[in-house]
């Protein structure tokens, strides 16, 4: 026994290296795109950074300065040696550094995509699940019909909404922005409340989708007739039997949503001017700052990748029949 | 002995889309989807002539009005026809999604099935793949959108760019099964070149999960181009498409809920009913179904 023990735990950590050297490959091909479109960016950024008065001189000193008179190679090679001592430039417009940048609008986006997160897993889970169980009924299919339009809306339609319903006409909820800056959590939380909604709603329809389709196929399994051959509650057979082994297909359609929560955030934060990173990135897009869209395209591409990864780990510890 | 086998072939084929079509109209819901579609479509090809009004006719003694008999959909902050604008946004959306369609899938189908067929080239080519999906979706888009452009090729090539990997993922997996049948097998051993059997051989078995790819990459699209239009990194205001007009309509959202309902349901049906025919087609398409045979 403890010989085979240590066989899988060689196996894990086997797997481990492998995904961390393929993910690290990823990161520089990631890198490398992130440098391709900042370069193909029409436009020159000595010039954007020192506005319409600038002098030709003035802008071809800025470029000097900042290595963009450098062969395209040697200033791929300098960008790739920045990233990795993770140093993103300084913004044009902002004043700072696209890290200080990032990191001060990260806390918000994070707790808008968790909320969001939460909201998709607690709805979409559950409502998929019971979906499943009464496969056929009017339940199921107004569930089913719900659902597939709710995939179809685009989240600043549905954003747009509730800002129209729940704040202008029932002024239940504050409109938009994140409150004053000294205010407690739980005001906050109370912008954050529709703009999660939002966010929400389309991967809740995602995940209610594939949660009932897994479900159906894990019911149809014989150890399912089994159980309940064998006279056990309806609801043991449904949860210890038949989700159990559904939660692994689940677990990969939460990881694409979560991952696709923080496209979505951009979006959502700017239909509910929340000062995230998304915001961030957009009106980086807008005015052309590039250090900006660059380390914003970075990071999040970062986090996207290592959420993937995290997922692939959670399998084993939720399966084990993945082998490696 | 060709003269006989290719009429026949002809009419196996004739058939085989004929049994596909009267497999997907049996389901109500696939019928209704597919015929929203139709109507979509013509609305857009013939805009001009269906559009009550023109969509940049400015009407300012009329603006902000409610739906009406005039306005069935009313008028915008400038008194534009709200309808005709939907109808001139349907040309928009439908051109980027079919436009978008024919670049990805082309491009997707020819990585992935060298990806899958050329064992060498796999891994990288796959990694490549990796890393453009390592990107959210409308972060790509808007990225590529800030160092292309803002017109409607700017939007298609963002957008190509953006679901390539996706369709070439879906080509590369069909690709890897294939290549493992006899008939491959045999086709190789009889000395076709690579070309030959991915042209004659591989290609037409990749049709099935490759249409129902496309399908959902057309309603991936249309929400996408909606959202960069909504952020102002889409195509010009000038042009209506279904998200400027959202865009533009938020300011005047309290009291002229039209603004964001008609466009918003223009998205919604067009985008649902690209789904239900996607689900339609895979089912009609999966041998494994029999209940639809």
């Amino acid at each position: 026994m403890p010989a085979d023990v240590e066989t899988i735990g060689n196996a894990v950590t086997h797997y481990l290296l492998r995904r961390l050297a393929g993910m690290i490959v990823v990161m520089f091909l990631v890198a490398t795109i992130v440098f391709v479109i900042s370069h193909v960016i029409p436009g020159d950024p000595a010039a954007v950074m020192l506005g319409p008065a600038a002098t030709a001189a003035d802008i071809a000193a800025l470029r000097a300065r900042l290595g963009l008179d450098a062969p395209l190679p040697v200033q791929y090679v300098e960008f790739l040696h920045s990233v990795l001592r993770l140093r993103l430039g300084e913004s044009i417009f902002l004043g700072r550094s696209v890290t200080e940048a990032l990191a001060e609008r990260a806390p918000l986006t994070l707790q808008l995509t968790v909320l969001a997160a939460g909201l998709a897993v607690l709805i979409g889970v559950p409502v998929g699940v019971l979906s499943a169980v009464k496969r056929g009924s009017l339940l199921d299919q107004a569930v089913t019909a719900i659902s597939m339009a709710a995939a179809s809306l685009p989240s600043f339609w549905i954003g747009l909404t509730l800002i129209e319903y729940l704040a202008v006409h029932w002024h239940l909820l504050p409109v938009a922005g994140y409150g004053p800056p000294g205010a407690g959590f739980v005001v906050h939380l109370t912008y954050l409340v529709m703009p999660a909604i939002a966010l929400g709603i389309p991967s809740s329809a995602l995940i209610v989708r594939f949660t009932r389709t897994s479900m159906l196929d894990v019911l149809q399994e014989d150890y399912v007739r089994t159980a309940r051959a064998k006279g056990l509650a309806p609801r043991t057979v449904i949860f210890k039997h038949a989700f159990r082994n559904a939660r692994t297909s689940v677990l990969t359609v939460v990881g694409l949503t979560v991952a696709g929560l923080l496209g979505g955030a951009i979006v959502t934060e700017t239909v509910f001017a929340l000062p995230g990173v998304g915001n961030l990135v957009v009106s980086a897009v807008l005015r052309r700052d590039y250090p900006v869209i660059q380390g914003a395209l970075l990071v999040i591409s970062g986090v996207y990748v290592l959420i993937n990864l995290g997922i692939d780990l959670l399998y084993a510890v939720l399966d084990p029949r993945v082998r490696y | 002995m060709s003269d006989v086998a290719l009429p026949a072939a002809a009419v196996r084929r004739a058939s085989l889309g004929w049994l596909l079509l009267r497999r997907l109209v049996r389901r109500r819901l696939v019928l209704i989807s597919l015929v929203i579609l139709l109507v979509a479509i013509v609305v857009a090809v013939g805009a001009p002539w269906i559009a009550p009004y023109s969509p940049r006719r400015m009407e300012i003694a009329h603006r902000l009005s409610p739906p009406s008999w005039a306005h069935w959909f009313g008028t915008d902050e400038f008194g534009r026809d709200e309808l005709s604008r939907c109808i001139y946004g349907a040309r928009l959306s439908l051109s980027v999604g079919s436009l978008v369609v024919l670049v990805s899938l082309a491009c997707g189908t020819l990585l992935g099935v060298v990806s899958g067929y050329v064992r060498r080239l796999d891994g990288l080519l796959m990694r490549v793949t990796d890393a453009l999906m390592a990107f959210p979706d409308i972060l790509l888009a808007i990225a590529l959108m800030a160092a292309l452009g803002a017109s409607l090729t700017d939007v298609v090539i963002a957008l190509g760019t953006v679901y390539t990997p996706r369709v070439a993922r879906v080509a590369r997996g069909a690709t890897l099964v294939l290549r493992e049948l006899q008939f491959i097998e045999a086709a190789e051993a009889l000395g076709a070149s690579g070309r030959r059997v991915i042209a004659v051989h591989l290609l037409p078995n990749l049709l099935s999960p490759l249409l129902v790819q496309g399908t959902f990459v057309f309603a991936f699209s249309i929400l996408t181009e909606a959202a960069l239009s909504f952020l102002g990194a889409g195509v010009p205001p000038t042009s209506p498409s279904w998200g400027n007009m959202i865009a533009a309509a938020q300011e005047y959202m309290q009291g002229a809920a039209w603004l964001i309902l008609a466009p918003g349901l223009c998205i919604v049906f067009t985008v649902l009913s690209l789904q239900m025919v996607g689900d339609g087609l895979r089912d009609a398409l999966d041998p494994r179904l029999r209940r639809l045979t």
